[in-house]
């Protein structure tokens, strides 16, 4: 007697096909986007409790020991570099715009720990689009 | 706040992230996060006794 899993093997690519096409119902770029706006998030969305919390306090930890350290937010830039950074604080979603609206941060790099709070900031970004493509590649299957 | 221990703060975070997306399994997962630890701090010390080396 052929059990449901049988059927499901025999039936082959085409039930493959099927069971993937289910899992990218919907928005597929939701968890992205939301993951990119919020740290962790993205994964608190698809479930992955644990993983979306340590992702969120790794990366928000982060963020705010940048501040503390009293980091630099980058606004207007005038060279490359500055754009690199700039591009990596955006990277922070509403952290950077809520800390911008606050006032959070140093207008100048003034003592060395401002420097080493600066770098902090924007690799926290770049963490969280690493996060925030992570949360997109689970939620298209692409990982488990 | 001391470099070294922004360094073991940079560290912490930054594998944290890493072994949480390079990997699938939990086990997996923790071990690659302990590897890219001990890479970030050790590189460090290395790199700090190496430039403490050349300046003298």
């Amino acid at each position: 007697m052929a059990t449901e899993e049988n059927k499901i093997a025999a039936a082959g690519p085409v039930a493959k096909s099927g069971a993937q096409s289910d899992s990218q119902q919907g928005f597929v770029y939701l968890p992205l986007i939301i993951g990119w706006l919020v740290p962790g998030a993205g994964h608190f969305l698809l479930r992955k409790w644990y993983r979306g919390a340590l992702l969120a306090a790794s990366i928000m930890g982060m963020f705010a020991m940048g501040i503390a350290m009293q980091g630099k937010l980058h606004t207007n830039p005038h060279d490359i570099l500055d754009f690199l950074s700039l591009a990596g604080d955006l990277g922070n979603g509403l952290l950077y715009v809520v800390s911008r609206l606050l006032g959070l941060g140093a207008e100048h790099v003034q003592v060395t720990t401002a420097d080493y709070g600066t770098r902090f900031i924007v690799v926290a970004g770049l963490l969280n689009i690493i996060a925030a493509v992570d949360a997109h590649n689970l939620r298209t299957g692409r990982k488990s | 706040m001391t470099h070294f221990t922004a360094v073991l703060l940079f560290a912490l975070f930054a594998s944290t992230v890493f072994g949480i997306t390079m990997r699938e399994t939990p086990m997996r997962m923790f071990r690659y996060g302990v590897y890219c630890f001990a890479l970030f701090a050790g590189s460090a010390i290395a790199l700090s006794w190496l430039m403490f080396l050349i300046a003298r």
